[in-house]
């Protein structure tokens, strides 16, 4: 039985903001697929009490004092933007979408 | 032919030349450059070079030789760094086409220290795209080849930065390892590669594959060398929320030769099925030379190591998932043409700029996180990643060291396993679960398999690296593997 579809491939895809082609979608599907059937091997052990790593070191709330200073200039903000007017970077519209 | 070459020194000796003014930093700088006009059409380790700056830098520092401000012993070294490590004004593309034109407006924080210890930046080293390979094939620009053997790639995802320490390019360059993207490129071409402790250096200004996983590290010639290149970079950084505070000992004191007495631990995992034979019989060679030294090793058993490389690639790709959404084509980087909404820019921008692994991988990632599939795949996994980081603690309770081979073969052929995903993670075993539970681990030579370099790997407690360097050193002064050097 396969793990994921075409279908759930095109929806995983579109979360990911990833336009895809048919031929995408069925190369995907089968990589996908095997890559998730592999990692089903997990279905082994009993996690049943096991607390998840999220983080390897034992650090919790790493806090500094709030202290304001300068950010970065503008123009170098901007200087990567591929499309940028008076200060603002440029987008398509969003309205009316 | 082999030809005879500065960066045959170790670090501590030019230092000692540049003061005696037998070399200048200026020669040091020319050695690099003079080499990579010679070999790097059959390398191609290089995605952007740093010529001018470095340059003027090499002439203003051959002006301060003699004063206290030449003193550091990294002072005038030329270094190389992976190009998903941000450098101010020079280009940092990832291999990526996404990034194709990123001119970086801050220096990340290793460079920032590599600065302090004057090194300079000879320029950019290729990899693969957002380091996420095992073969350097994935670069959107080129592909990188091993300086033993040209039809071998050069290991990865930090292919560059292996290929142009081995090529005798560079004296040293940095890395980063995620899953073995330090280790197994130094293993495949004969070089020496070290993943730090995760927390041990910042992260500030490299660029995020996987941020529970991902590290910087230094890629040399010898061991002592590596330990002043890492001593140079680690350390708390404020930038840096999961920099450790924790002290950096002097690594390159722990370098004494002695190992009488230690205890080393050889998982039978890390020598069984899928491990190839001359790699096999390299480790149980090196195991004698390290008895041989005064050390003791018995076998252990990582029992959780087989689930590494599926616990790896979920997590992994989950974090990479969130982290990549970054690259949209608003604030910086590569942006499709002709997009009517912003929805549709995003699509397109991530369609065009991204290569086949990067999307795979964004694909499995987001499908884990995804509802309905988050407890059975990714919460899955982070559970799985607390057995394999509980079989290290179980195992370093009683031994100093667990030494393994670095990979399970040597370097295969450009082209081989490009179009089968699972086959080039494979290649990944050894080192992932190092990653998964965030201890340091080396690759330093340990002989080779026809003609091909093989790695030995030597992996440490928590913040261990001074044993790790201690073992590793040890293992290189009665051994010769890291003199040879291609023939390129």
């Amino acid at each position: 039985m396969s793990r994921i579809s075409n279908d759930q491939v095109k929806h995983v895809a579109n979360l990911a903001r990833l336009a895809i082609t048919e031929e995408e979608a069925e190369k995907f599907t089968k990589q996908l697929d095997a890559i998730i059937t592999f990692a089903e091997q997990l279905n082994e052990l009993d996690t049943e009490n096991v607390a998840p790593t999220y983080h390897v070191l034992d650090m919790k709330n790493v806090l500094r004092e709030d202290i304001p200073k300068q950010g970065l200039p503008r123009e170098e903000v901007l200087k990567n933007a591929p499309e940028h007017q008076d200060g603002q970077i440029k987008v398509p519209s969003i309205l009316g979408e | 032919m082999s030809t005879l070459s500065l960066f045959d020194y170790k670090v501590s000796d030019l230092h000692e030349l540049l003061h005696k003014k037998e070399v200048t930093v200026t020669d040091l700088v020319e050695e690099s450059y003079k080499r990579i006009s010679e070999v790097e059409d059959k390398v191609q380790a290089f995605l952007t070079l740093d010529e001018e700056r470095a340059r003027q830098l090499a002439k203003a520092q051959d002006g301060k030789i003699g004063t206290d401000q030449s003193k550091g012993l990294l002072f005038g070294m030329p270094i190389g760094v992976k190009d998903n490590i941000v450098t101010k004004g020079l280009r940092t593309t990832c291999a990526s086409k996404i990034l194709e034109n990123f001119d970086p407006i801050y220096d990340a924080a290793v460079v920032q220290k590599l600065q302090q210890a004057e090194t300079v930046t000879i320029g950019k080293l290729n990899m693969d795209e957002f380091a996420m390979g095992s073969s350097t094939e994935n670069s959107h620009y080129q592909r990188t080849r091993n300086p033993w053997r040209l039809d071998r790639v050069p290991g990865g995802s930090s292919g560059g930065s292996a290929a142009a320490v081995a090529a005798g390019e560079v004296l040293f360059s940095l890395g980063s390892d995620t899953g073995g993207s330090i280790r197994q490129p130094a293993s495949f071409c004969g070089v020496v590669g070290m993943k730090p402790t995760y927390g041990r250096v910042s992260r500030f200004g490299l660029v995020a594959f996987a941020s529970s996983l991902d590290q910087i590290g230094p890629i040399t010639r010898t061991v002592e060398d590596n330990a002043y290149l890492l001593q140079a970079i680690s350390g708390l950084d404020p930038m840096d929320s999961t920099s450790a505070n924790v002290d950096v000992p002097n690594f390159a004191s722990s370098l004494t030769g002695d190992i009488k007495g230690l205890k080393i631990a050889v998982p039978k995992e890390y020598l069984g099925e899928g491990v190839n034979e001359s790699v096999r019989q390299s480790v149980l060679a090196a195991l004698k030379v390290l008895e041989g030294l005064g050390a003791e090793w018995e076998e252990v058993s990582l029992p959780h190591s087989k689930y590494a490389l599926a616990t790896y690639y979920l997590l992994s790709s989950s974090e990479a998932s969130a982290n990549l959404a970054r690259f949209d084509g608003v604030r910086y980087g590569y942006r499709a043409n002709d997009a009517e909404s912003l929805l549709e820019l995003y699509k397109k921008t991530r369609a065009e700029g991204f290569g086949d692994e990067v999307k795979r991988r964004i694909m499995l990632g987001t499908f884990a996180l995804s509802s309905g599939y988050y407890d059975a795949y990714y919460k899955k996994a982070q559970q799985v990643r607390t057995l394999i980081k509980k079989d290290f603690e179980d195992v370093f309770a009683n031994y100093d060291v667990i030494v393994g081979p670095t990979t399970p073969t040597a370097a295969f052929k450009v082209g081989e396993n490009i179009d089968d995903p699972l086959t080039m993670y494979a290649n990944d075993i050894l080192t992932i679960p190092v990653n998964l539970a965030g201890v340091p681990g080396i690759s330093v030579p340990c002989g080779f398999d026809a003609g091909l370099p093989l790695g030995l790997q030597i992996i440490g407690k928590h913040f261990d690296e001074a044993t790790i360097y201690r073992v590793a050193h040890a293992f290189e002064q009665a051994t010769d593997y890291h003199k040879q050097k291609p023939e390129l």
